[in-house]
């Protein structure tokens, strides 16, 4: 195999995306994802049962997809790249299942790869080029995090996380409050767009200096997240209009809760890429499709003097191609197949870039 | 002379080379946990082919159990078969779980006329199956209590863990069967007369039996009904 420009076909199955995608070197070969979404619909969020039986009927026409797009059989594969975790179990369990199959029939090796690092890594594809050392937001359902990639496929480190709620779970659980469907991202940012966000003054969660500190004595949570006690107030401020029978101002509220996250998520990386000497951040997750949060991080960026990298939509999202394009870059470093025999990790750490054999 | 490789995980990992001529069993290997297939599958696979120097694309094809079982587990077992399948460009023949244990009964001294097997559903209920003396199936398969099955003798490891429950449902639970779960290697053994009498066992879909666990919450059927109304 080209070990510097290796052909490799990766699997992401930790949500409710089945995706398969090939890439050679850094260049973006196929794509394929079908995603189980419409079926959450009425729930409100994403069961893990509805999305683990999707996952096992999309993976065999997926890769098929993935392969005729690409123009190439599984002969011209050099390896193959699967999210070992994080994420839903059961989910995980199928893509990791499918991807040993695939690894033993072809005798391709394979690399169990974090979810997290995969997000990031996507930012190598389509000519962009990162510097060495870079920092990294990644928003979404089931995600929110700030990590400094040191080197993508030996060092990440994670700077700071929720400590409950992803950010998108706030969303989609204050769109449902505000009866605005799911899921609740797109739905909030629309609803938005009428609002005033100064109208009220929600939370902005681990803000105040016990749980920050300052730079040289940083307290437990300085680059933390919590979206609870926002929800919270976003239903204490619903039920006060329905108690009064007064309409829900519901354009103004969704407006206002979402300055609250993008505000407490912004201030907070910038603040983190500052203080650890980081110039060029990447947002990634599903979020990032978010018109606000998008203005505002370029904005806080800008003024910071950060560079702000954000790949195209369909690979923020979750998808194969960010983790072939992790394991086109572990290949092409000389990192070692993960094997078999390896179990899922639903809580995978950043740290852990590849498992070990 | 092509073989069959044989998978089911609806209750542990179990895999198994089958002679496509003679049905017999080249070899067999079953893990002895019921939470490991993840882990385990691939491998046993690699080592069963290795060790018998089988080539994926010279197999007859690939006879998998579809379950009733616990999902996980299945699907596991499920999209590794279809994945073979499809690298191997070999047909994949979908047997339903429940026929494994049903195959170990036939090999008793004596049969009853006829009999229940019984695989563990959790949440104290079985997965079951009527049968009559030839093996062929009369009834399910069904998930439900073990008190309400009908009062026949039960066979399989369903039996054991409601042995209480199934006797005083007026059922016999037999205790020589306790301990058996789903084979790949009895699979196969009904799989293979399935075959041989014609019938098509192109369908691999999941016996789940049950609904996802999805339930509507309470607030998004009062959003839709506000919907609905409007
Ligand atoms: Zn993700």
């Amino acid at each position: 195999m080209s070990t510097k420009e290796p052909v490799v076909l990766g699997i992401e199955s930790s949500c409710d995306e089945t995706g398969v995608g090939i890439v050679r070197g850094t260049q973006l070969l196929a794509n394929a994802v079908s995603s189980s979404m419409d079926e959450h619909v009425r729930f409100g969020g994403v069961i893990p049962e509805i999305a683990a039986r999707a996952h096992l009927e999309a993976f065999v026409p997926t890769l098929q997809q993935a392969l005729d797009t690409a123009k190439l059989t599984l002969d011209d594969i050099d390896a193959i790249a699967v999210t070992s975790g994080p994420g839903l179990a059961g989910a995980l369990m199928v893509g990791v299942s499918a991807a040993k199959a695939l690894a033993l029939a072809t005798g391709k090796p394979l690399y169990g790869i974090n979810h997290l690092v995969a997000h990031v890594g996507v930012g190598v594809l389509e000519g962009t080029v990162l510097p060495p050392t870079f920092g990294a937001l990644l928003v979404s359902g089931g995600h929110t995090e700030i990590l400094k990639v040191t080197s993508l496929t030996k060092d990440v480190q994670l700077l700071g996380s929720t400590i409950d709620d992803a950010a998108g779970e706030a969303y989609d659980k204050v769109a449902r409050l505000l009866g605005l469907g799911y899921p609740g991202g797109p739905a909030i940012d629309k609803a938005a767009k009428d609002g005033d966000r100064k109208a009220f003054r929600f939370p902005r969660g681990l803000s105040l200096p016990k749980f920050v500190g300052s730079a040289e004595n940083p307290g437990k949570h300085r680059n933390n997240f919590s979206f609870s006690g926002l929800k919270t107030a976003v239903a204490r401020c619903v039920e006060h209009f329905e108690a009064a029978g007064e309409p829900i101002p519901v354009a103004d509220i969704a407006a206002s809760f979402q300055e609250a996250v993008v505000d407490v998520i912004t201030s907070k990386a910038v603040r983190a890429m500052v203080e650890n000497n980081l110039t060029t951040v990447l947002l990634g997750g599903g979020v990032a499709a978010n018109t606000r949060l998008r203005e505002l991080l370029a904005a806080r960026c800008a003024s910071a003097g950060i560079a702000l990298v954000v790949p195209p939509f369909s690979l923020c999202t979750d998808n194969g191609g960010m983790v072939a394009a992790l394991g086109a870059q572990l290949v092409a470093d000389g990192a070692k197949p993960s094997g078999l025999e390896f179990a899922t990790d639903s809580s995978q750490p950043v740290t852990q870039i590849v498992l070990t054999h | 002379m092509p073989n069959y490789l044989s998978i089911d995980t609806s209750a542990h990992a179990s895999v198994a080379l089958i002679d496509a001529d003679t049905g017999a069993v080249i070899a067999a290997h079953t893990s002895p946990k019921g939470n490991d297939q993840t882990e385990t599958l691939a491998g046993y696979v690699r080592d069963l082919m290795a060790d018998h120097g089988q080539q994926g694309p010279e197999l007859a094809g690939v006879i998998v159990g579809v379950g009733p079982g616990p999902f996980t587990g299945l699907r596991v077992g499920l999209v590794a078969a279809r994945t073979f399948g499809f690298v191997w460009q070999v047909p994949v023949h979908g047997v339903m779980s429940l026929h494994a244990l049903a195959e170990r009964v036939l090999e008793l001294d004596e049969i009853p006329e006829e009999f229940i097997v019984a695989s563990d559903a959790r949440r104290k209920e079985v997965y079951w199956a009527t049968y009559n003396r030839q093996g062929a199936l009369t009834d399910g398969p069904h998930v439900a209590a073990a008190a309400t099955l009908p009062a026949l003798p039960v066979y399989g490891v369903g039996a054991g863990i409601y042995e209480e429950a199934l006797r005083e449902a007026g059922a016999a639970p037999q205790p020589e069967s306790f301990a058996w779960i789903a084979e790949s290697a009895y699979l196969a053994k009904h799989g293979l007369k399935d075959l041989a009498a014609g019938k098509d066992l192109s369908n691999t879909a999941p016996q789940y039996l049950r609904e996802s666990d999805a339930q509507v919450p309470a607030f998004m059927k009062q959003a839709q009904a506000k919907e609905a109304t409007a």
